[in-house]
């Protein structure tokens, strides 16, 4: 049984207008960290505000726990929810608030210190109890939220992009400790953001959402690596996937695909490249087979742990085509603006989209010259 | 389903009924003001009469006697004259005032700010006994000069207080700029901040304006003559003739009086609520 | 030092009398006088052995506490009402508005019309209902006790709007975020406005009530046009009966001593409104 269904949940805020949310289908297993991910004005939050109860659905269904729950109110719902702001109560000190659900839920005053306890140990926040939140650092903040959403042994968690009101060195922990902390407690959560880099990290399961549709359903390597459509390709990856237009498809190829000729392996030869590239990006020695393009370099960015190339395809049927390629700092090969480079993508890894849906069709053969 | 909705029907229920009772309570004495306005003496003053519905055909009686037969029109205009130069200087005074505490560098601006604002609270009721000695001293007593020079005493402070937030507001940067690029300091504040400004200053002369439409007390000491009186005054005091109420044309002054300050009032108000948060929202 | 005129307008119009107040208050000064004799306490002394002045005091006192009371219940439930956009709020808004926005001198001068001992609707109304009979109608400004509160009425009726858009400012700032985090936590209507909305908006509703109590505890218009003090100075208020003493009886020393008693008030709600100011600048 799933926690949390939704059956054709749609929203529309303004009546003619497109839909905040529209026809959304999706099921959380049981205990999985599940991701919504898009871009702003994609849904993401008004999603997760319709399963919270926040926002009443303007069609569809939302099922917790097996039951049809459109028409409870939040506090019927069983869940908890960490807001953006995090949302503590100002007037009220970190005990009060994190003790603030138990007493509307009438849970038995004996019960509420022991279940702070718990809470608050589990996050290790138990010497900010008589604080006031203006006095927690961001960090803190986080913690009191969670401590206060977890107190009350919801059935999901409902994150609302909880960290980036933190900044970039505090992210990172703040990230691994949430994942460690949803390992531990098993609790299946639902967690929204527009970063990738967080959604690919902690996701068990990534839902890319665009203009209130789903776009794709799948594991960070999934939606990386077999992209449902171009939306999904060019979203995920930094830089995006290049794209080039065929008469009837898109050929989209990963910049970290996109290489010197003379860095890829030829078949047999992997020792070799293995010990060239001591990288973060492992390459397939044996590649199959190959498509060379040239390339013409325009201008290099370097950012330490690799370098992109940008510039434009040369000669053949995508004669001057944007192009990008990211080439680990391991190689020490100079690629400089306004010349030309013998460059492959291995065939196996083109990714092929329909010109007029957009969306992933089989492979084909393409005429390259 | 059916419990929940049954439940949002009956709050927005209650909630429309708050706001019908609280409006209705709040805005009755005004529309029983039009309605008296209206109505012949002869109906007015039946008991039997339901005093909410025309029993006789309605009458242009009242105000007829109001523009005519009283000094109605001459208080509006004494009104309107002192309003005018009372506007006129507190901006002379309030607007440079309020910059230069704006751009004071540390807490001292704002100290001085919050100090005159203080200022605003000292009531006309402490104040009058020795003003209207002052006023005596300098022969102004029942002259409108009397209040043209008091009335700024509770425009300017709350307009250096409203100012100096709009003031604020302008990032220094801005000035600087112009500086650089061949204004003076003077310049600048006259040729940059004043026109960013204008909304601020627009609403310190609607405030200036209606507060002194809305001054009773000043002008019940300072002026005697009928001639001389503000409409606020004029119309309760002066519209009563010894023990008789004319309440038709008494009512017709108050609402013709009250509508269009109240409809001024009503479009600034929120700067004007900002002016007493500030500070305490947040 | 472009602040200077403003400044020392300001010093010679509200600091120079208010220094005055206190030297009249112990002189001998009458409206047409001109010379000064110091004369102690003796203004004071005569001013507080006077029943009218303790009858005065304590009227100030309950009209003002009285005010607060019926102004602090009432903008409460109305600012609620007219926290979130309904169609109509800004004409709903404008009528609520009225009283504060009115000239008060005209709005008191339509209670009085309503209220008339002869003529009032509110007495036609209760008679129709046969709640009061005919010939025993209440006197609603003619009576001790409904004459207070008759005044504490209009009064409360004048402050609400003002009180009301104070707490609707308040209110506004709370985040969005937090009472959805109070119904997501489960807290009900009751509980979220007593346990989160009413202690986070309480720094906004005290700046309601200091400027409440500074505008009603000075404030004489009222009282003056609707009952003169009476019937039987019942309804005297500080303000209005300096003014009787020390305008309308020429006795301007006297009067300036019943005015120096709205001091205290002031300077305790100055100090406040300080405090108020110098937590913000922290926070």
């Amino acid at each position: 049984m799933a926690i949390v269904e939704t059956r054709k949940l749609t929203k529309v805020f303004k009546q003619g207008q497109p839909g905040a949310v529209n026809d959304v289908n999706l099921q959380t297993r049981e205990g999985e960290f599940l991701v919504f991910l898009g871009p702003s004005g994609s849904g993401k939050t008004t999603l997760l505000r319709m399963i919270a109860g926040l926002e009443t659905p303007t069609s569809g269904e939302i099922l917790i726990g097996g039951n049809v729950v459109n028409h409870l109110p939040p506090r019927d719902r069983r869940i908890a929810m960490v807001f953006q702001s995090y949302a503590l109560y100002p007037h009220l000190t970190v005990y009060q608030n994190i003790v603030f659900p138990l007493k509307a839920q009438k849970v038995k005053k004996e019960l509420h210190k022991q279940k702070v306890d718990w809470a608050t140990s589990l996050l290790g926040i138990g010497r900010l109890l008589d604080r006031k939140p203006r006095e927690l650092s961001g960090g803190e903040r986080q913690r009191v939220a969670l401590a206060r959403a977890m107190v009350r042994e919801p059935s999901v968690f409902l994150l609302d992009e909880p960290l980036s009101n933190l900044d970039a060195k505090l992210r990172a922990s703040a990230r691994e400790e949430l994942e460690q902390f949803q390992k531990r407690v098993g609790t299946t959560t639902i967690y929204v953001t527009h970063d990738q880099v967080e959604a690919m990290a902690m996701g068990d399961r990534v839902v890319v959402l665009h203009q209130g549709f789903v776009r794709q359903i799948g594991t960070p390597q999934e939606v990386y690596d077999e992209p449902a459509d171009t939306f999904v390709a060019t979203f995920l990856g930094s830089p995006p996937m290049n794209l080039l237009e065929a008469n009837e498809v898109i050929i989209g190829f990963r910049p970290e695909r996109f290489l010197p000729s003379g860095l890829v392996a030829r078949s047999g030869s992997s020792e070799e490249i293995a010990n060239k590239m001591k990288t973060e990006h492992f390459l397939l020695a044996d590649v199959g087979k190959r498509v060379p393009l040239r390339f013409h370099v325009e201008y290099v960015e370097y950012l330490g742990a690799e370098r992109l190339v940008y510039g434009a395809l040369e000669g053949g049927r995508f004669s001057g085509k944007a192009a990008v390629s990211r080439i680990p700092s391991g190689v020490t090969e100079k690629y400089e603006a306004n010349s030309v480079y013998d460059f492959i993508v291995p065939e196996g890894e083109l990714k092929f989209f329909d010109r007029t849906t957009e969306k992933r069709v089989a492979p084909k053969a393409i005429q390259w010259q | 389903m059916v419990a929940g909705t049954a439940r949002r029907i009956f709050g927005s229920l209650v909630h429309a009924l708050v706001l019908i009772s609280f409006a209705v309570l709040l805005a009755f004495p005004f529309y029983w003001m039009l309605i008296t306005t209206f109505k012949t003496t002869n109906d007015l003053y039946n008991l039997q009469n339901n005093p909410f519905k025309f029993n006789e055909k309605p009458t242009l009686e009242h105000l007829h006697l109001l523009f005519h037969d009283t000094l109605y029109l001459r208080w509006v205009g004494n009104t309107v004259f002192v309003g005018a130069v009372v506007v006129l200087i507190t901006l002379l005074l309030a607007v440079p005032a309020a910059y230069a505490l704006a751009r004071l560098t540390g807490r001292w601006g704002e100290r001085l700010g919050i100090g005159i604002f203080l200022t605003y609270l000292v009531p006309p009721t402490l104040l009058f006994i020795p003003l209207a000695r002052l006023v005596a001293i300098l022969g102004l007593q029942d002259s409108l000069w009397s209040l043209i020079v008091v009335y700024p005493s509770f425009t300017v402070p709350f307009s250096i207080w409203l100012l100096m937030g709009f003031f604020k507001s302008i990032p220094r940067e801005l000035e600087d700029a112009a500086m650089v690029d061949g204004l003076t300091r003077f310049g600048a504040f006259v040729r940059l901040v004043v026109p960013i400004s204008v909304s601020g200053i627009l609403t310190v002369v609607i405030f200036s304006f209606t507060l002194v439409t809305q001054e009773f007390v000043y002008a019940l000491t300072f002026i005697s003559s009928e001639a001389h009186q503000m409409v606020g005054v004029g119309v309760p005091i002066f519209l009563v003739r010894g023990d008789v109420y004319y309440w038709g044309s008494l009512m017709a002054a108050c609402l013709i009086t009250s509508l269009p300050i109240a409809l001024l009032y009503n479009v600034f108000l929120d700067r004007f609520i900002a002016g007493f948060t500030v500070g305490a929202v947040k | 030092m472009m602040f200077l005129p403003a400044i020392i307008y300001v010093l010679a119009v509200v600091g120079v009398p208010f220094v005055l107040a206190f030297i009249y208050s112990v002189g001998d000064v009458k409206i047409a006088s001109v010379g000064y004799h110091y004369v102690g306490l003796a203004n004071f002394r005569s001013v507080v052995q006077s029943p009218t002045f303790r009858r005065s005091l304590y009227d100030s006192i309950i009209f003002t506490v009285g005010t607060q009371v019926v102004v602090l219940v009432g903008s409460t439930i109305l600012s609620l009402a007219l926290k979130d956009k309904f169609t109509g709020r800004g004409f709903i808004r404008f009528l609520i508005l009225l009283p504060w926005v009115a000239p008060v001198s005209l709005g008191t001068i339509g209670w009085k019309w309503i209220l008339d001992s002869i003529y009032s609707v509110i007495n036609w109304v209760l008679i129709a209902l046969h709640l009061v009979k005919p010939f025993d109608a209440p006197m609603w400004l003619g009576e001790p006790t409904l004459a207070m509160i008759s005044v504490i009425g209009v009064e409360s009726w004048r402050l609400l709007p003002f009180s009301t858009v104070i707490l609707l400012a308040g209110l506004t700032a709370i985040p969005r975020d937090i009472p959805e985090a109070a119904a997501v936590d489960g807290a009900g209507f009751w509980r979220t406005l007593f346990q989160i909305t009413i202690p986070m908006i309480l720094p906004i509703v005290n700046v309601a009530i200091l400027f409440g109590v500074i505008f009603v505890f000075t404030d004489m218009t009222v009282v003056y046009i609707l009952t003169r003090g009476g019937p039987y100075d019942t309804t005297q208020v500080l303000p209005s009966l300096a003014f009787f003493t020390g305008i309308l009886g020429s006795d301007l020393a006297e009067g300036a001593a019943i005015s120096i008693f709205l001091v205290p008030i002031l300077v305790a709600v100055a100090y406040f409104m300080l405090r108020v100011a110098s937590r913000a600048e922290v926070g």
